[in-house]
């Protein structure tokens, strides 16, 4: 069962210098909140920042993990 | 029906309709919270929308997916393109985002679940604005 740590520290990793932040929505180790801000996410639409993160999952995305909800953002603005 | 008549069924349905969601339920009666609020933003623009439930057969997911590449429900496209699930549907209604994609005034109040949407509810529900959902079943 994945833990809120263990997505954060995948989410580090794929996307270097990011700062995340992840809860467990429901104590129940499936779905999950993430609020991400990374420079990778410069100048991509909110649906590409996002797929980025969701590529870090694959397949598990609906699976394991079976809701992941994402809050993306870049250092200097909202977006 | 075989997986590659769903997927060109889906791909049809994404042409065809300048605002398409596929959920889990209906408007009517969302069967996931997510979907529920996704077609609630919707609902309170005041917009038409086609509606498709993915539940009634597991492939429906699997070829909406490849498809999209986008791995969860629900998935909102307008005018052919993906514009997002709950989160990326809802953060733009309330930055009046979706309004100006969709062409509608932003309203006034928060979006609400519909009243009428309820497990218990002895209300006929009425159509959904297209109402195509279960032509795939």
């Amino acid at each position: 069962m994945p833990s809120p740590d263990e997505l954060k520290s995948r989410i580090e990793a794929a996307l270097p210098g990011s700062q995340v932040a992840v809860e467990d929505l429901t104590g129940g180790g499936d779905h999950f909140r993430a609020e991400i801000v990374s420079e990778r996410f410069e100048g991509l639409s909110r649906i590409d920042q996002h797929k980025l993160v969701y590529d870090v999952f694959g397949a598990e995305v609906g699976g394991p993990i079976h809701a992941l909800s994402l809050k993306t953002s870049t250092p200097g603005g909202s977006q | 029906m075989t997986g590659a008549e769903i997927r060109s069924f889906l791909e049809q349905a994404i042409q065809e309709n300048p605002v398409m969601l596929f959920m889990k339920g209906t408007p009517d009666q969302p069967a996931c919270g997510f979907s529920m609020r996704t077609s609630a933003a919707l609902n309170s623009l005041g917009v038409k929308y086609a509606a498709l439930d993915i539940l009634p057969d597991p492939r429906i997911r699997q070829e909406l997916s490849e498809i999209s590449q986008w791995p969860t429900i629900p998935q909102l496209f307008v005018d052919g393109k993906l514009v997002g699930g709950c989160d990326i549907v809802t953060e733009m209604y309330e930055t009046g985002e979706l309004a100006e994609l969709l062409g509608v005034e932003q309203p006034e109040e928060e979006p609400e679940a519909p009243a009428h949407g309820g497990a218990g509810d002895e209300q006929a529900p009425s159509s959904p604005p297209l109402g195509i959902e279960n032509r795939l079943s």
